[in-house]
């Protein structure tokens, strides 16, 4: 049983912890607000917090000027595309070191463990020139493979853990009764992993979809995810605030949703299972 | 029991990962062996040769290497001590009796799910701008003078803005760890007459050990090459105020387009970053016999 808070415990923790969330979430904030003001009213001081001509144009303006909807639509092919790849790819592998073990098992997963560790810039250079030679330069299909590489020990390790937690037993019994592997698979299997089928999609969209380095640097235009998009805001010479408001506003609002989903996944994948 | 077959099935099903996994690591980095050996120019072409381990020597004592040595252990360091730091005592104030704490959590996750190049340009616009930003308003109104981050204080204000988007996940990973630790032990304490500060320091710092080593090397991993909160703010400069070792073989390889020394550069990074992940898997790989 926890321990008896009393009320005015209660009441101070939760001031405190709701200042310091304000405080947290303010710029996020601030920047959705700003994406609702003209560009004077962004750019001025002092600034207004509610009480200002509330606009959508902005929005509008994105759309119009940068063709908004192309990188998202490039975002959602790049990240929805590496995921879907890594996972076909995953699913066998995780599958076949969680129920038919070996001796080398472990070290196979530390060394696939090991290979995220590679700082991406180490090989920048190479990658750099065999997109040029093979003209992967600034196509989707170069970003999916290497985002669906870099992913792919993230991919595994989580399915194996979620794998691993389904209980052995079930499939001796399955197979008592003489169900063949494919039965197997199908009625018993795929039931039990689909909640971390789901869980480990989640986090590797995440991570796909803000996934800043490859994409900056091996797309310029046709390819360009939404990362790329609000960097262009990034020239002196075009400081729209309220513009690069209403895009950024736009470019993180279905991640930070599908992310608030998946917050307890986020712990055990990004720890390789280390904190759970 | 596990038949010939499901052997052969197994390995089967292993083969494609196992298969592209091993090409991305090796293909890449005997490439990139390969040409840090070479003098190789994109802007020179054709005139390629052997020369040893003179770019290792050129990179290496190049006075831009060690100032982006010296910015990346900056940069990593003060980032871990911020998060780690702030990480426990927001974890432990989460951890407390707080109405509606559901969406407290909520808000203080949300920046980790900002793409970077979001996050940079808001802080570096929206709130650090020397004139229109909000902490110029806010110095204002205390009658200071505004800081102009991006001129006087580069690095701090990189550090910042990394800081605060990997906060979150420090205290994410601290948060679920207090809420495993046993209530009873802390209560016996208490009841053995510990106080708030003992009990944390026998009981739940100990408890938070591992947790914290696990944050600290995954931080680290990833802020050795933090890349494009720098590409969009400050460009690496003023000066070389701002570049970390990424940020300058970047530059080697696409701005200057000197492959031979950026190739050098990088197994430089991947030569650092190896140490860590040594200590990482090894952390990783202890829980796997559990």
């Amino acid at each position: 049983m926890a321990r008896i808070a009393t009320n005015r415990q209660v009441v101070i923790s939760t001031a405190a912890a709701w200042l310091v969330g304000f405080l947290i979430f303010f710029p996020i904030l601030w920047m959705v607000l700003a994406s609702f003001k003209t560009e004077l009213e962004a750019f001025a001081i002092p600034p207004s917090f509610l009480f200002f001509h509330w606009t959508t144009e902005n929005y509008a303006t994105v759309q119009e000027r940068s063709d908004y909807i192309h990188h998202a639509l490039n975002s959602i092919i790049i990240a929805g595309g590496s995921t879907l790849i890594a996972m076909l790819i995953a699913i066998p592998a995780a599958w076949s070191m969680a129920f038919s073990p070996t001796k080398r098992t472990k070290d196979l997963l530390l060394w696939m463990l090991s290979t995220k560790m590679m700082p991406p810039v180490g090989v920048l250079v190479p990658i750099y020139l065999i997109w040029r030679d093979v003209g992967l330069l600034d196509s989707l299909t170069g970003l999916v493979f290497i985002l669906c590489l870099g992913n792919l020990p993230i991919v595994v390790w989580m399915l194996f853990t979620y794998f691993k937690e389904i209980p052995r037993d079930i499939l001796e019994a399955a197979r008592m009764d003489g169900a063949t592997i494919g039965r197997e698979l199908i009625y018993v299997l795929t039931p039990m992993a689909i909640p971390g089928l789901a869980s480990t999609m989640l986090l590797n969209l995440i991570l796909a979809w803000n996934e800043a380095f490859w994409t900056l640097n091996l797309s310029t235009l046709n390819a360009a995810p939404l990362t790329v998009f609000i960097a262009s805001y990034s020239s002196p010479e075009g400081l729209f605030w309220a513009k690069l408001s209403a895009a950024s506003t736009l470019a993180i609002a279905p991640i930070l949703v599908l992310g608030w989903f998946s917050q307890k996944q986020l712990v055990r994948g990004l720890t390789f299972g280390a904190v759970k | 029991m596990a038949t010939r077959q499901t052997q052969i099935l197994a390995r089967t099903l292993l083969a494609p990962a196992v298969g592209l996994l091993f090409v991305w690591m090796i293909v890449p980095l005997a490439l990139t062996i390969y040409f840090a050996t070479l003098h190789y120019n994109l802007l020179d072409p054709e005139t390629e040769q052997f020369v040893g381990f003179e770019n290792f020597r050129y990179f290496l004592t190049d006075p831009a290497f060690l100032a982006s040595l010296q910015n990346t252990l900056v940069l990593v360091g003060s980032v871990l001590l911020l998060t780690v730091v702030l990480g426990i005592l927001l974890a432990l104030l989460l951890d407390q009796p707080v109405l509606g704490r559901s969406i407290v959590r909520l808000m203080v996750i949300a920046p980790f799910f900002v793409m970077p190049t979001v996050s940079a340009l808001v802080w570096k616009n929206l709130l650090m701008h020397p004139v229109s930003g909000l902490f110029a308003w806010i110095a204002k109104l205390f009658g200071l003078t505004p800081i102009d981050w991006f001129n006087d204080a580069p690095m701090l204000a990189i550090i910042l803005i990394v800081s605060w988007q990997w906060l979150p996940f420090a205290t994410l990973i601290l948060l679920t760890a207090l809420q495993s630790l046993d209530e009873e032990q802390k209560e016996a304490a208490e009841m053995d007459g510990a106080g708030a500060l003992s009990t944390f320091v026998y009981i739940t710092l100990p408890h938070l050990a591992r947790p914290i080593t696990v944050v600290i090397l995954i931080e680290t991993i990833f802020l050795l090459t933090v890349f494009a909160e720098i590409f969009v703010t400050t460009g690496g400069g003023p000066g070389l105020q701002t570049t970390n070792i990424a940020f300058l073989i970047y530059s080697q390889a696409l701005i200057q387009y000197d492959v031979g020394s950026a190739s050098a550069g990088g197994l430089v990074a991947v030569v650092l970053a190896n140490i860590v992940a040594f200590f990482l898997v090894r952390i990783v790989g202890r829980n796997l016999e559990a």
